[in-house]
């Protein structure tokens, strides 16, 4: 066996005597993967402040990445910057085996998905009922608000939902803004993004020891009036107190949340915007709901049945704004990739916003083109491997299919009893990738008026 | 038609469970879906069709025999 040697994956410009290619991943992502792609193709490192992370794309190294087990790549240690949001101890994200408990034990089954699309079909009401005739909103500012909403009342009940208003998405919008990849370096470092991120979990730990005095003070409730909370609270060591500290339900509910939170707000950001700047695509999408509703109104049927024109638009949306940008692993062995060895201890990424624009694969791929699922095109399905905005293989998304129906339920709600108008000039709105949660910059204004109003 | 699961995706959301109860079943803290009936007949064909399509990792894979299955 010959020595294998790393430098045969090359480097991609740009690297900085300080800090390798940080500052460009903390300014312009983008730039940085699509330069790695288009310099050094499926195969290409850049340096983060001096780990080499080898980035890859295309089919066949994708595949690899996505099926290699826990033992090969390793997904707990690689996101640093989830850290100090969790709280030590609470994990990014779980072992296969315990992804799978989660699927069974938890609420992202398949047959659950009935009561969620009723619970935010009410949700989604309660929230537009206050809008009036007409008038403008911020749509990440809403999105966000109510997918707080949404998640809380789906994961971890209705009652504890209820207890939440605007200040906790407000506070959880900081924990996300607290991701900047100098955490790579030092998740605790001097600036103001941190600084806030941690001020601003406190706080939720504050509203949430809150909540837990209330409900101490009222006693345990009946048997079938209990959410997570108190079956957590219902935990307790043998003097009587609390297993769980207000810290450590915080951290599993903000981690409970977390992965169903930013993604969702910003995909139906974009796929708002996206229908409104390509002309006829919402008709498309609002007439096909008016003739599924001529059947049933009832959302929580509705947003489980097929409807091929908005599954089209939100897989568009997802294409080409994927809410993580950059998936990644460290090597916990040294590994060989189509011929080129990577070293145990290496970062090791895939990247979804990559992936999704390869032109071989996704014709004309800065267009915004919903028919390229359509019609037996499915470029999704043909292309399982690089059209990968949920991931895929053994770390694919659990939630995606709650993520999908949920997008669903809201725009059944929304779209049609609404007109929705753009108030911003339609190239105004960009992503935010200052942060590894990428957002929206805002303002993402945009105008409603109700139909027949 | 044969069905095989690749082990590597299946994460035992149980889609195809609902879509086609006969052949597929989700146990209890199992790491893969069962596979009641690996060989189905005709007249599982389409519930089996939808499970592929809806599988939301594609984890089920059929292969086609010439007599397309007893």
């Amino acid at each position: 066996m010959t020595e294998p040697s790393t430098s045969t994956i090359p480097m991609v410009s740009g690297r900085r005597p300080e800090g390798g290619h940080l500052e460009e991943l903390r300014t312009d992502p983008i730039g940085l993967l699509e330069r790695v792609r288009s310099e050094c193709g499926d195969l290409g490192r850049f340096d983060l402040a001096g780990r080499d992370v080898t980035v890859l794309s295309g089919a066949g190294p994708n595949e690899f990445f996505f099926r290699a087990p826990e033992e090969v790549l390793d997904q707990a240690e690689a996101y640093p910057f989830m850290t100090p949001v969790f709280g030590e101890g609470v994990v990014f994200d779980a072992s296969p085996e315990r992804r799978r408990e989660m699927l069974h034990n938890q609420a992202l089954r398949d047959k659950f998905m009935r009561g969620h699309a009723a619970t935010i079909a009410r949700e989604v009401t309660e929230m537009v009922a206050d809008w009036g005739d007409e008038g403008e909103v911020d749509l990440l500012d809403w999105f966000a608000e109510l997918t707080i909403y949404t998640s809380s009342s789906c994961l971890i009940g209705r009652k504890f939902r209820l207890e939440l208003d605007r200040r906790f998405a407000d506070l959880y919008h900081d924990l996300e803004q607290g991701t900047d990849a100098l955490a790579f370096v030092d998740p605790y470092a001097p600036i103001e993004s941190f600084a806030r991120r941690d001020e601003s979990r406190l706080a939720l730990v504050d509203l949430v020891q809150g909540i837990m005095d209330r409900r101490e003070a009222a006693g345990a409730p009946e048997e079938d009036d209990r959410d997570l909370l108190d079956v957590l609270m219902s935990i307790r060591h043998e003097d009587g107190s609390l297993r769980f500290s207000a810290d450590e339900v915080t951290g599993i509910f903000i981690s409970m949340m977390f992965a169903g939170h930013h993604t969702t707000s910003t995909t139906a950001s974009w796929m708002v915007i996206e229908l409104l700047r390509h002309e006829g695509a919402m008709d498309l999408v609002v007439d096909e709901l008016t003739g599924l509703f001529e059947d049933s109104d009832d959302v929580s049927y509705q947003a489980l049945r097929s409807m091929p024109q908005m599954e089209a638009a939100l897989k568009e949306t997802l294409r080409m704004h994927p809410p993580l940008i950059l998936l990644l692993r460290v090597a916990k062995e040294d590994i060989e990739v189509e011929g080129h060895r990577i070293a145990a201890g290496e970062m090791v990424g895939a990247s979804p916003w990559v992936s999704n624009r390869i032109a071989e694969d996704f014709a004309d791929p800065e267009r915004f083109d919903p028919s390229r699922y359509l019609d037996g095109r499915e470029e999704d399905k043909l292309n399982p491997w690089t059209w990968i905005p949920f991931g895929a293989g053994r770390h694919r998304c659990v939630g995606a299919a709650f993520a999908l129906m949920q997008l669903k339920a809201i725009f059944s709600v929304v779209l049609p009893d609404y007109e929705l108008t753009l108030a911003q000039p339609p190239e105004s709105y960009q992503a935010d990738m200052s942060k590894m949660v990428i957002q929206l910059q805002q303002p993402v204004r945009i105008r409603y008026r109700r139909r027949g109003a | 038609m044969r069905i095989r699961i690749d082990t590597d995706l299946c994460q035992v959301h149980g889609v195809c469970e609902s879509e086609a109860p006969d052949v597929f079943v989700v146990e209890k803290g199992a790491d893969t879906v069962t596979v009641l009936d690996p060989n189905p007949g005709e007249a599982q064909r389409d519930a089996v069709l939808a499970a592929v399509e809806y599988c939301p990792t594609r984890a089920i894979i059929i292969e086609d025999d010439e007599e397309g299955g007893a």
